[in-house]
Formats: C-alpha cells, structure tokens, sequence
C-alpha cells in the first residue's frame, strides 16, 4: 500500500470538512467546528489550511503555496510537495495560474478571479479571545452581536500608543454580522479581502472553519476620530520600484544597511520580467 | 408620582433541595426608591438579589420590570438577548469584591467606556470624555484613566466598578455589600457618594448588606430576612427604631453603639 | 390638620420574655390650622413616643392619626415618605449626622428632595443659618465636629426651611441660649402666622407659655398601672 488517498484525507473526512465549509460560506465569517484530523505536521505548521486545501482540491487544481509571500520558504515548499505527493496535481508560483492558493500571513498583490480560492492558515480564530478567556462566554457574544468588548481592545490601544496599534490579525466586521479574524496577515492587506474570490480559513488546533463568498462586505473596525489605516513602510522595492506591495525589511550588511522589498516573490518577479522586456 | 411601581416581585422562591434558599418573597419597588434587604449569613438575602438579578435560576416567582418601550415585563421570562440588553442599559450590579464587576486587565477608562462601547457609542474622544467625567463624579482623578484597576485601592475599586455601572444612566442598581471588606473611613466616603448619586439620578436601587448603618443611610424602606424569609419590613427608621418582630430586636439590640 | 383619635400603643420585647409594655391608650386631641400646642407630663409619659407615632417612625397598635387627609396609622412606606417630603417636619433632639455632608446641604436637604433647584434650595438654607447665628465659615464643613448647640440650630434651620402644614418640634429650645430662643421662639411664630399646625414639646416653661396656644398632658393617656 504505497498510494495515498487523495490529497491525503479520506473521503469522509473531506465530506464532513465540505460541509463546515459550506456552512462557513452560508454565514460568512462565522466559525464553524469541525473535527480536525491528524496531520503529518504538528499544530502550528498550517494543519487547518491544509485540511482545507485537502478538501477542496480536484485532480485538475493547480496549487500555490506561500508563507508570508514568498513560495521559496521551507513551509511553503514542505506543504506544496505534500500534495504535489499526495494530491498529485500540477503546482506553480504564478499567482495568475493558480486555481487554489494556500497561504500563511499574506494576501498576494495581484487581483483574484472568480475561478480562485485562497485558503488561510490560522491560529486563534476567535478575535475576542484575549479579553474574554471564556469559549462559551465569547460563542454567545458572537450569537447575540455583543462587539462592545472588541472596540474596548481598540480604546486600550488607543489610549496606550495614541493611535491603534494592532498592525497584523487586525478584526473586521463582516457583511455588517459577525467579527472575524483575518489571520495574522498585515492591516495593509485588509482591504483586499472585499474580492472576487472565495476565501477559506483553517484553524487546526482549534478546530475552527469559516469562511468568504465572493464579493462580501468586509469592514475594518476602527472609531470615527481614528479611522482605519492600511498603512505600509514608507518605501518602494529595491527591486521592482513598485511603491503599492506590502515590503520586508531585509537587513543586507553588518553596517545596519537595509532594503525594502516586496513580501510577494511572484508580483516582484513578474515586475521585474516586465520591466526587463520593457528595457530591451 | 408615576403610576406604576419600577419593578414588582411576587412569590421568589428558590430551594437547594430540601433547603431554602429564599422563600415567597414579594415587594414592589418604585422609580427613586431605595429597598434595603438585610440579614445575618445564611439569611437568604444575596440569593434573593441574585435571583432579582437573573444570575440564578427560581424556582417559582416573576419579576417584573416597567421597561421603557413594552410596559411592565417579566424579566425572568425575558430572552436571553433581552436579559443581557436590559443588564447594559436599565440596570446594574455593583458587586461586594470590585474584581467580579470589573475587567481588571483593561484601564479605568476602557472599563468606564466598555457599556457604552456596547451600546453603539463609536467616537474615541467622547468615549473618553465621558469616562473622565465619571471618574471625577466618584471622585477619581482623571489622570488615573489609563491605569489598571490592579493599580488601585479598594475603595477606588468599588467607585470605578460604580462609575463603571452608571454611565448607562440604569434605573434600577443592585447592590451586593457594596461596602464590605473596605476600611471604615472609605466606607463613609462610599456611601456618601451613593447618596448623591442616588438622588441626582433618581435612581431605584436594591441594597443587600449585613450592616444596618449602611441602610439607615441609603434605604427609604427595608426587609429583614431569616432563613430564606422576610420576617419584618417597612419603613427604614421605624423597623430600626421599633422592630416589632422578635428577630428584628435582637437584629437591631445587637449592633454595638460606638 | 392634625388629627389624633383612640390613639393606643404597647411594646412587647420579645428577646425578654415577651414583656409587655403598654405606653399609650385612647389618646385623643387634635390641632387645627395656625395652632400651637404643647405636650406636657413628666418624663417617661409618653412626649417624645407620641411624637413619634405622629411622625410614623413609631407603630400605632390601634387607632388613627390623621395628617390632613392621611392616616399616618396604616400606610404604606411610600404614603409616609411623600408624607414627610411634603407636609409633615419633624425637628428631634438630637441632629442625625451624615458624614461629610456640608452644613448648607443639610439645611437645603429638604427644598432639594422637593425638586427645588440647587442655588435657590442653597441661598434658603444660608438665610436661616445666619438668622440662627452659624458663622458663615462653618457653612462647608460637616456638622459633625458642631457643639451640641450648634448642631441643634442646624436641626432647627433644616426643619424650618421649607413650610410644612404640620410641624413636630421636639425641645427646640434646649441646648440654647437666650439670644439664640428667642430667634427660634420668632420662627414658630411666623410658622403659626402662616397657618402651620404645631406640636411641640417644650422643657422651658416660659418658652412654652410665650407661643403655645393650648397644652394637652399626654398623662392622662398613659396607661394606669394596675
């Protein structure tokens, strides 16, 4: 017995994960339980997302995988050679290519289409869990749209740093319903998520799916003397020009020298393809 | 006068098996008016105020509350959602240990500002005004806003679990030894500003101690409780000053004169 | 306005092996409009316990006791409380003192719980502490720290700064000097001119003879030992 089922999960196991996620899309941002499996890696390394991505690849997908933008990390190239093995299906690093993305703290650059899901791997996925320790107390806030607690969250920040310090794991409110986790993805990557395609979010150890439909309204929560900011580093990339991506400081000598480059390796990449084929 | 008593409570019981917790208890109270409920331990008085509160569950018995927009309900019977509404806004708690009516991770002006936060208020800078008002009403200076409650004595506690219970502008407080565990001189100053507060705001409040100074004080009417049942009540001064139930004149012979 | 009939009372002091005391039977009498009228009889005869009853912090075991058109003997907390805002005051012996309470609030405490308006209430009770000769510089502190006189002036002002119909006045004189009872003899006086009906209990004779109208001797109430 050398085959793996496909992507891995049996079949009873990806139908009983289809259907958290179908309920997940019926009632966007709300967390679904569900019985999360044993997986070849520990908690913490993406099993929510890759049991996701299990469920909802067809022998026809082409996978993505990225760690905070760039498909070059360990992470990112472990899970892709998993279901490179298990899934068998064809794997690229061109966003545009991909029909399923899987991806840990980012939000690629480039738009997503209709025929695109991006699943998200996620660690906590109850945004009031650090004020509220309690699960049956935080599960009836979300039932009976008690969010006093998560603008308190904003207040502090306010009242400590003068301005609200969250900068990644930022809440959103979701179609006007329910508050929701991102996942630790920057704030500047908020505003991506109002987008064409469906987005699903894993969360292995606590057992947590929920998930986007197309198109959906989502909201940052913010006061309104201190609206939300998609803020970035005040550069462009050293290595494309573009001035409108989420960067990463790369420090490059031991002088304290640094530069600013894209987090996404493929908008970089194909940046600069363009910019080579425009020069000659 | 208004035309209908704040709250009307009939037939409270609540039994822990065979024992009595509290038993057919029935009172009304109106809007501006102060029931004192007092006892020895073992009384039944703090089960019958977690009972009035929704905190646990009776065994038989309503309680009504005029509520603003649907008259006269039973808010026993209410939906959890119109319970937890009613417990933001209409009423508060003010509990005997500051910690279990405050979060005590989050600083004074974020506690003071959370009620209002829950109920739609969504400007920074008003949030805060109006919670450094409050803090100079129980009498915290304002620049202790952003310390913790951790930071504060217990007497600060229990004036910013007060403030904390206010800002909603509830008519009806319950109290649970509001001065209990304080030091005396901190006891006078609380129940000082209770007084005030009470007044200024035309508050009802249900005051549950074992203290009869405290509600000589702050209680207009008052209910003496004995093993889960009222034995006495009436007139604060004239059950303290001629108890007529037996219990009631030891209660009262009892209290040493300073 | 005030009106006693078959007024009666006991004690039974249930902690001691239920002793009975009896202290009022059939007490009868009333005082109209504008009246003053003084109970008398020794110590121990009833003054201050009939006071009491009048003023509902003592329980009748029988009878009626009518403030204008409220029988005081049988009604609700509410009832009496409305009852002493509006038109029953009640000047004791001795000043109950909140701590921390300023002077000029405790005199204004009344006009305030009648909705009066905080500066009006204020300068009302100013005007009667400096007719009872209470130094201005003692108007912010509490009383607490007061000679007994002074105290009593306060209690004083505190009942006379809003005019009930009906006034129970308890040794309003004692602690006083000669300067001092006569401005409190004056405000019962203009009391009276305003129609108010007044009870009062006078240890000072002459006090008693210069503004009351009648004298009613709670002695021949109090129950005859047998």
């Amino acid at each position: 017995m050398n085959e793996y089922n496909f992507a891995y999960l049996d079949e009873q196991t990806k139908r009983m994960i289809r259907r958290a996620i179908l309920k997940g899309l019926a009632i966007p941002g709300y967390q679904v339980p569900f019985a999360s499996r044993e997986m070849p890696m520990p908690y913490g390394w993406g099993t929510g997302g890759v049991q996701v991505s299990a469920a909802t690849l067809t022998p026809n997908d082409t996978m993505k995988v990225i760690d905070q933008g760039a498909d070059d990390t360990t992470n990112a190239i472990s899970i892709r050679k998993f279901f490179q093995k298990t899934a068998h299906v064809e794997v690229t690093e061109v966003t545009k290519e991909a029909s399923v993305i899987q991806t840990r703290h980012r939000i690629p650059e480039t738009d997503l289409n209709e025929d695109q899901i991006l699943v998200y791997q996620v660690p906590i996925p109850e945004p009031l869990r650090f004020l509220e320790p309690s699960e049956p107390e935080t599960r009836k806030m979300h039932a009976l749209e008690e969010y006093g607690l998560m603008h308190v969250k904003l207040y502090e920040d306010i009242s400590r740093h003068g301005a609200i310090a969250t900068s990644y794991a930022y809440p959103v409110k979701v179609e006007g319903r329910y508050v929701m986790d991102p996942s630790p993805i920057p704030k500047f990557d908020n505003p991506k998520m109002e987008m064409s395609a469906i987005q699903l979010f894993g969360a292995g150890r606590e057992q947590r799916i929920y998930a986007l439909p197309p198109y959906t309204k989502v909201v940052s929560l913010d006061f309104d003397d201190f609206p939300f900011e998609a803020s970035k580093a005040d550069h462009a990339c050293e290595l494309c020009g573009a001035d409108n991506s989420y960067l990463d400081e790369v420090i490059v000598d031991d002088q304290g020298g640094r530069i600013f480059v894209c987090s996404d390796t493929d908008f970089c990449a194909s940046r600069q393809q363009e910019k080579k084929g425009s020069a000659s | 006068m208004s035309l209908q008593p704040l709250l009307d409570v009939r037939g409270i019981t609540k039994m822990y098996g065979r024992r009595i917790g509290c038993a057919d208890i029935n009172f009304d109270l109106w809007p501006g008016e102060v029931m004192g409920i007092v006892g020895e331990s073992g009384s039944g008085k703090s089960t019958l105020l977690n009972c009035l509160a929704g905190y646990v569950d009776v065994d038989d018995g309503q309680v009504f509350f005029d509520t603003r927009n649907e008259g006269m309900k039973d808010t026993l019977r209410m939906s959890e959602p119109e319970r937890r509404m009613l417990s933001r806004t209409d009423w508060a708690f003010v509990h005997q240990h500051a910690r279990d009516g405050l979060r005590m991770s989050v600083s004074a002006g974020g506690n003071v500002g959370e009620r209002l936060m829950a109920v739609g208020a969504r400007h920074y800078g008003n949030i805060r005004d109006e919670a450094i008002d409050w803090l100079e009403r129980v009498e915290i200076h304002h620049s202790r806003i952003d310390d913790r409650p951790t930071a504060f004595s217990g007497g600060m506690q229990q004036r910013l679990q007060i403030a904390r219970n206010l800002v909603t502008g509830p008519r009806l407080v319950f109290m649970d030894e509001p001065t209990g565990g304080l030091d005396v001189s901190v006891q006078a100053r609380l129940l000082d500003l209770l007084r005030s507060l009470v007044r200024e705001m035309g508050l009802s409040a249900i005051i549950v101690t074992h203290d009869l100074a405290v509600v000589r004080l702050l209680a207009d009417r008052l209910m003496v409780m004995k093993d889960g049942y009222v034995v006495e009540s009436g007139l604060t001064d004239q059950v303290l000053d001629d108890p007529q139930h037996s219990y009631t004149q030891l209660l009262v012979s009892s209290v040493l004169q300073v | 306005m005030i009106t006693v009939s078959n007024l009666s009372k006991y004690f039974i002091l249930h902690n001691q092996n239920s002793a009975v005391i009896p202290v009022m039977d059939q007490a009868n009498f009333s005082v109209s409009k504008g009246e003053c009228v003084a109970l008398v009889g020794q110590s121990g005869a009833g003054k201050s316990t009939l006071m009491r009853m009048i003023y509902g912090n003592y329980v009748a075991q029988s009878g009626d006791i009518w403030i204008g058109d409220t029988n005081v003997v049988g009604a609700t907390a509410r009832d009496i409380i409305d009852l002493r805002r509006k038109s029953l005051g009640y000047v004791s012996q001795f000043l109950r003192v909140v701590p921390r309470v300023p002077t000029r609030d405790v005199v204004a405490e009344p006009l305030l719980a009648l909705g009066e308006e905080q500066a009006k209430a204020r300068s009302n009770a100013e005007e009667l502490l400096s007719l009872l000769n209470i130094p201005e510089r003692l108007w912010d502190l509490s009383p607490t720290t007061f000679s007994g006189g002074e105290q009593q002036r306060v209690n004083i002002a505190r009942g006379f700064v809003y005019d009930y119909p009906a006034l129970l006045l308890d040794e309003p004189t004692a602690s006083l000097d000669v300067k001092n009872r006569s401005i409190v003899l004056g405000l019962v006086e203009r009391a009276k001119a305003r129609g108010t009906a007044i009870i009062g209990i006078f240890h000072d004779e002459a006090a008693r003879n210069q503004v009351c109208d009648r004298i009613i001797d709670v002695t021949q109430f109090t129950p005859k030992v047998a």
